[in-house]
């Protein structure tokens, strides 16, 4: 009898939550970096608006594979889709797809060097040479010219990067083909790509993991997974001549400095961009939003979120460790969402 | 039938999947060594090495250890210790893949690099099998991670099989004046096909092991003699570039991966399906 009871309380539940449900639910896939706060404005959206998202942090090319498809109402991503990825939107499912930067994200080189207690600096030429496996010991003489005064050990350098595909390699890969053409020809920029030497971690924990376990080993990661985790990273030198330190207002100024070039797609990579302290290896994510949608209720709530995300929700982004949008791209930003409709019409 | 029509649908499912990739490399799939997502060269070549090479190294290492302790478990331990014994071995088999990953980094790793991995390079350096720089990570912590994975399985699946043997055999052997170790090597005899069938279970899971392994083995593709160098599997490539691979030919490229490990787990268990039957006639005719 109890039990009965149990299970009758139960399905009422049930039944309760599932006309709950019945509200409105956005679905959304893609990229595993800016996971943390689109759950963080997902959920205080909901809870203003009652708007449910259900977003899946299966990586950049899975979001753009199912916006392709038109299994999701959204998609999100590192790096932009290429010229033939909107092309195959566009043929499978008759629908432009919009580009919407929501927040920037930078990477540092972390290193293992115990004897070194002040912060090495580094330019372009010499991190692609690190990684291409032309300089290997710590003590060459190029990091000495740029490192005065520091006391450099006579190790070898170990290499560590990416070895899962990630936004952060293509990050880091284009800023190494920007840098150095031997590089472009060589290896190239790719969420994945040949390396010419080194070990590969998973994750940013993995290439951190790496480096925390050997000594003389440098590896790159996430700005904010090395702020988080208090892990050592040097000064880079920026287009502008200056070494410059990685935090959140260095990497929207990396972003500011584009906006001059900033394309009409705003499908803009920030990598050693202009700007007196512009940190060089930086670069924004993306939502991935259909230009058109049939579902206008649908079509309208997102409309509504993304204006939301621009005006209050970049204001969460640095207490998560992201760099917030600077003021110009966000204006590039709303002119895009206006220009978003359902079956052609405008939407209020 | 149902579990073969499932096989050949996966299959069908998995060709159809790297066609692309199938029609655009060929043969040259499995020879070519070069991966780069760049240029959009796919060669599987160096995974198929390290996948194969690391769980055969680990099988070497860990049989005689988990067919020892088969033994002791079945035949010679007092009961007392043979039941906390049995319950820690069949413990080994539940720890998560991660866990060992994360052992792998924290405890075996840095002891290869420190202790092991000099120590070798110091004896046996002029051997091709240990040069390099030891990091810790690499084809070595692979394999020692494997094996320690693997043992369980094998070990607590031929312990069952020991047992299984008939008292009377034992009994036998020693009515005849076989000494202890005699009448086990009948025992073992006798047990053969199943000791048999558990290596290959553990080999299984050795070459489909992902996480572990790519925590610890350095994830590049390269083919070298040496133990200390990085090295790759197949399952540590599907599992580390899927997410992220976008266009077609990539994509495809990693289920045409999925199919050769699809097919090499086929055949070595067609392989072992053929020794145990062999194994099985010979002993039935003696």
């Amino acid at each position: 009898m109890k039990l009965r009871n149990i299970i009758a309380v139960l399905f009422l539940a049930l039944a309760v939550s599932s006309v709950a449900k019945a509200q409105l639910q956005l679905n959304g896939a893609g990229a595993t970096f800016p996971a943390v706060i689109y759950s963080k404005w997902f959920d205080e959206y909901k809870n203003l608006t009652g708007v449910q998202f259900n977003y899946q942090a299966i990586g950049s090319g899975g979001g753009i594979r199912q916006v392709t498809e038109g299994t999701v109402d959204f998609g999100a991503s590192d790096g932009p889709m290429t010229d033939q990825q909107l092309a195959d939107v566009k043929a499978k499912q008759g629908v432009d797809v919009l580009h919407i930067p929501t927040v920037m994200g930078g990477i540092v080189l972390s290193y293992n060097l115990p004897s070194v207690s002040q912060k090495l600096k580094f330019d372009g030429s010499i991190v692609a040479d690190i990684y291409l496996g032309k300089i290997t010991k710590w003590n060459d003489s190029r990091i000495a010219a740029i490192n005065p005064g520091v006391s450099l050990p006579n190790k070898a350098i170990l290499v560590a990067h990416r070895s899962d595909g990630s936004g952060t390699t293509f990050i880091f890969t284009n800023y190494l083909s920007k840098v150095s053409s031997e590089w472009k020809s060589k290896v190239g920029n790719n969420t994945s790509v040949n390396w010419p030497v080194g070990l590969g971690g998973k994750g940013n924990d993995g290439v951190a993991g790496l480096v925390k376990q050997t000594e003389g080993s440098i590896g790159y990661v996430e700005l904010a997974y090395a702020v988080q985790n208090k892990l050592p990273y040097g000064l880079l030198k920026n287009k502008a001549g200056n070494f410059v330190d990685a935090n959140f207002n260095t990497v929207t100024e990396a972003a500011a400095g584009a906006v001059k070039h900033m394309p009409d797609d705003l499908r803009a990579i920030i990598t050693d961009s202009d700007g007196k302290n512009a940190y060089p290896i930086a670069g924004f994510t993306w939502l991935l939003i259909y230009k058109d949608m049939k579902n206008t209720t649908k079509a309208a709530a997102l409309v509504k979120f993304l204006k939301w995300a621009m005006e209050k929700g970049e204001s969460y982004a640095s207490g998560l460790y992201y760099a917030p949008l600077p003021k110009q791209v966000v204006k590039l930003c709303e002119k895009k969402i206006a220009s978003i409709t359902s079956n052609g019409k405008k939407i209020k | 039938m149902s579990v073969f029509l499932l096989v050949l649908l996966m299959g069908y499912e998995m060709y159809l999947g790297s066609k692309p990739s199938i029609e655009k490399f060929g043969w040259g799939f499995l020879t070519s060594s070069t991966w780069d997502p760049v240029q959009e060269i796919f060669g599987a070549l160096p995974v198929i090495y390290g996948t194969v090479v690391s769980s055969l190294l680990a099988l070497i290492i860990t049989l005689p250890l988990s067919i020892g302790v088969a033994i002791f478990l079945a035949e010679t331990a007092p009961p007392w210790l043979e039941k906390p014994l049995s319950f820690l071995v069949e413990l080994l088999a539940g720890i998560p893949s991660v866990v060992y990953g994360l052992w792998g980094i924290f405890v075996l790793v840095p002891f290869l690099r420190d202790t092991v991995e000099p120590y070798l390079s110091d004896k046996f350096g002029n051997l091709p099998f240990f040069t390099g720089a030891p990091y810790g990570f690499g084809l070595l912590a692979a394999v020692l991670i494997l094996s320690i994975m693997v043992l369980p399985i094998i070990a607590s699946i031929s312990r069952d099989v020991l047992r299984s043997v008939p008292q009377s055999q034992r009994e036998a052997a020693l009515a005849l004046g076989a000494t202890k170790w005699q009448a086990t090597k009948i025992v073992l005899k006798d047990a053969m096909p199943g000791i048999f069938g558990a290596t290959m279970l553990g080999l299984g899971r050795a070459i489909g092991e992902t996480m572990a392994v790519t925590m610890v083995i350095g994830n590049r593709a390269l083919i070298s003699p040496s133990l200390f160098d990085p090295s790759y599997t197949m399952a540590s490539v599907i599992a580390n570039e899927f997410t992220e691979a976008t266009s077609q030919l990539y994509l495809s490229s990693l289920i045409e991966l999925a199919l050769v490990l699809f097919v090499i787990t086929i055949i070595i268990n067609g392989l072992a399906r053929l020794l145990v039957w062999s194994m099985e006639r010979r002993w039935k005719a003696s």
